[in-house]
């Protein structure tokens, strides 16, 4: 077992983290996850939720680690990822558009922003671009309800937003996106 | 033991001091500036405003001077972000939609000027513009008792908490008996703010009877109702007075984990609950043995996912267990056997801001306010059409005219109002012509609404009913879970029917079948998701069913002139 830990020295080999606690290990942040929840009760939903926040989305490969580290069938896993709105499945685009349609929301016009993005983006709500740059989803309330319709792009909420804002808001991201990956390029360059 | 009790003593000694150290700092500033912290006005440049004043505070060497308080939501959250100045023997200032510029004049042409001139100052005209009165309705018509510290003290700061008194409820608890807490609540006639109005000392009592060698105490922060956001509000603005609550009740009910099962899609709460009960544990107001007293008490937060069936309280037991949040018959009730077939009792988290105040101000002043069967405040949601839309809090038994157009201010650009709808999802449509009515649990439900969690919705001339009502119920049949047939089923061919109606292709008998449909959801469903789900469409049949046939004689004449 040893020897095998020696020779593989990989982070993602789960079966490893319960049988050899060495502090030497470098884990992924899966196992670190696991490793975090699975002596509390009640925290399955948890762990999913903290390896999504890292990797934006829930990969099978992870879904399987999770059932094996945690000792839960994976039927259980996928019953749960599959059932919650909030996991996603696979990977998003970089920039997540998510268009509140909370009832004063909606009342006040969050449609046509939804609409008005579905169309300028090509996609539908739950899609992403094929260039997997922009990904458009409904969510229900932010809590801004005073500031309808509300938009919240990847953390950043626009109030009062008006379908006529929205070609703005989508140059506005298109920018900041190309900005990093320029610079994301150079630091690669180097 | 004699060491034992030095120690005890030294624990509550320590809670005096930090309590009273915390009202000494706030008393050594000249000024105070308050500025609401929460998501909304932080969405909209209030994290902004906070950091320009804390630069201009600094660059003016005002630290000494000026003190800087992030709060809660401060309610008006349509004007915001809002700042409240206070400055010692003056009325306090409120300013509306501050942007960090204005932030900067704020302090250079009132806040510095004020402090120059003293008696003498009086607010320059193009600030004076910014501000809101403060004897104005919104402000002046509301009573303040789960939402008391919210707007006013630092969430993030336990010692702001302790020095308004905070915490001294939960150390009176400890000195009575669980019996004793428990008829004090019933006394207070609190019932259940998420909706369903079970009275919350019962609920107590049967938990407080129920065995178990282990007993849990809930909170439901599942806030699913799309529009409205009191728990949020209640849990960024003053954290500590939902945990307090929760502390009361697991004493009077031997609990010894509580769980705060809380939306993923709130960040910010979650943030400022986990902090709390971080300080809570610092102080020694959570663990083993709390303050001495032989309690033993800890408690967790979990998230949910996204579902809004988890607001049902098996389902979210399910959620918490790590299952598909998917409800099961009752009996048995959670009381008896809930998370891990422990008894559980679950709350909802206004109930538990509430639990602290009743204590303090004591059950029978408690039971002084509101109506004949609904006692104390119920905090609203006020959103939609409105002028003032925001967070409201009010006597139970005020009528929905005086909080729709006297704290509401009306509906905004001068349209005519329509209806106000209560309760979200399970809720339904009031017309104008009943807003005398009083707002509270038994009364809404005669019109064929209910209290539920908080959500007010005001509707102007310009929103179609037919609308409203695909809306509500396209939600439920998303959100609904599956497990029953009549929700799973009905609601589906409910929606299609209304799409139906709603294109313009409607026939007559769809109005019979829809109702049919409700009955048989109403009586058949599992959950209360289910049962409850036709009530948007039943009351916007009920009040406005010329809308509905509006869109048929569309159709028909269609016809005629094929």
């Amino acid at each position: 077992m040893l020897g095998q830990e020696k020779k593989s020295g990989c982070c993602y080999d789960s079966q490893n983290l319960e049988k050899t606690p060495s502090k030497k290990k470098v884990f992924s942040k899966t196992e670190l996850a696991i490793k975090k929840w699975k002596k509390k009760r009640g925290s399955l939903i948890m762990a999913l939720h903290e390896i999504q926040d890292l990797k934006g989305f829930l990969p099978w490969e992870d879904a399987v680690e999770v059932a094996e580290g945690m000792n839960v069938p994976l039927a259980r896993v996928y019953e749960v990822l599959t059932f919650y709105n909030y996991f996603k499945l696979e990977a998003p685009g970089d920039i997540i558009i998510s268009v509140c349609y909370g009832t004063a929301c909606y009342l006040k016009g969050g449609k046509d922003v939804l609409d008005e993005f579905s169309e300028k983006l090509g996609i539908a709500d739950g899609e992403s671009t094929e260039d997997k740059m922009f990904h458009l989803q409904t969510v229900r309330c932010v809590g801004c309800c005073g500031l309808a319709p509300v938009v919240v792009i990847n953390g950043k909420t626009y109030g009062k937003v008006r379908p006529s804002d929205v070609r703005g808001m989508i140059e506005e991201w298109q920018e900041k996106h190309a900005a990093k990956n320029s610079v994301d390029g150079a630091s690669d360059g180097e | 033991m004699e060491n034992k009790a030095k120690q005890d003593a030294a624990m509550l000694a320590k809670l005096d001091e930090a309590a009273d150290n915390q009202r000494k700092k706030h008393k050594s500033y000249k000024c105070q500036i308050l500025i609401c912290n929460s998501t909304s006005c932080r969405s909209s440049e209030g994290k902004e405003v906070i950091e320009a004043l804390g630069e201009c505070v600094k660059s003016h060497e005002l630290t000494e001077i000026v003190e800087i308080i992030p709060t809660g939501c401060m309610g008006l959250c349509a004007k915001g972000p809002l700042v409240r100045v206070e400055l010692a023997g003056k009325n306090p200032v409120i300013y509306k939609h501050v942007n960090p510029m204005l932030a900067r004049l704020i302090l250079a042409q009132h806040v510095m000027m004020a402090l120059k001139h003293k008696g003498d100052f009086q607010l320059p005209d193009f600030l004076k513009e910014h501000t809101l009165p403060i004897d104005m309705p919104f402000f002046a018509k509301q009573t303040k008792i789960a939402l008391d510290n919210v707007g006013i003290i630092n969430p993030d700061s336990i010692e702001d908490y302790l020095s308004r008194g905070g915490y001294e409820s939960f150390r009176k608890v400890l000195t009575m008996t669980p019996s004793e807490v428990i008829d004090e609540i019933k006394k207070s006639g609190l019932r259940g703010r998420g909706g369903g109005g079970f009275p919350t000392g019962l609920k107590w009592d049967f938990a407080n009877k129920s065995e178990g060698d282990e007993k849990f105490i809930i909170c439901n922060g599942d806030e699913g109702d799309p529009g409205a956001y009191m728990d949020s509000g209640l849990l960024e603005g003053d954290p500590h007075a939902v945990l307090e609550g929760m502390m009361i009740g697991a004493y009077a009910q031997k609990a010894t984990t509580g769980w705060f099962y809380i939306r993923a899609e709130y960040p910010l709460a979650v943030e400022r609950l986990t902090k709390a009960i971080k300080h809570a544990r610092k102080y020694r107001l959570l663990g083993k043995d709390i303050l001495g007293s032989g309690f033993d008490f800890n408690c967790e937060v979990r998230l949910g996912a996204g579902a809004f069936v988890c607001g049902e309280e098996t389902a979210l037991i399910a959620s918490i267990e790590g299952k598909r949040g998917t409800p099961r018959p009752r009996p048995p009730y959670p009381t008896e056997s809930g998370l891990w077939g422990k008894p559980s009792s679950i709350n909802n988290v206004e109930t538990f801001a509430n639990i602290p105040k009743i204590i303090r101000m004591g059950a029978d002043k408690y039971y002084a306010i509101g109506s004949d069967k609904s006692k104390g405040t119920k905090v609203f949601a006020l959103t939609g059409r409105v002028e003032n839309g925001g967070l409201v809090e009010v006597p139970m038994g005020m009528s929905i005219k005086e909080i729709v157009s006297d704290i509401g201010g009306g509906v905004a650009d001068g349209k005519q109002l329509k209806a106000v709808q209560t309760g979200g999802p399970s809720g339904g449509v009031i017309p104008t012509y009943l807003h005398d009515l009083p707002v509270c649990y038994d009364k809404l439900k005669e019109v064929g609404s209910i209290m539920g969690s908080g959500g007010m919705i005001v509707m102007d001339n310009d929103d179609s009913m037919v609308e409203i009502a695909k809306f509500y119920l396209g939600f439920t049949v998303e959100e609904s879970c599956g497990k029953c047939s009549p929700c799973r089923i009905g609601g589906t061919q409910m929606l299609r029917i209304l799409e139906r109606i709603s294109e313009g292709k409607g026939k007559k008998e769809d109005i019979d079948k829809l109702k049919r449909l409700s009955f048989a959801m109403q009586k058949a469903s599992l959950c209360g998701l289910g049962q409850t789900s036709p009530n948007p469409v039943l009351s916007t049949l009920k009040f406005f069913e010329e809308e509905y046939m509006e869109k048929m004689t569309e159709e028909a004449n269609d016809e005629e002139v094929k």
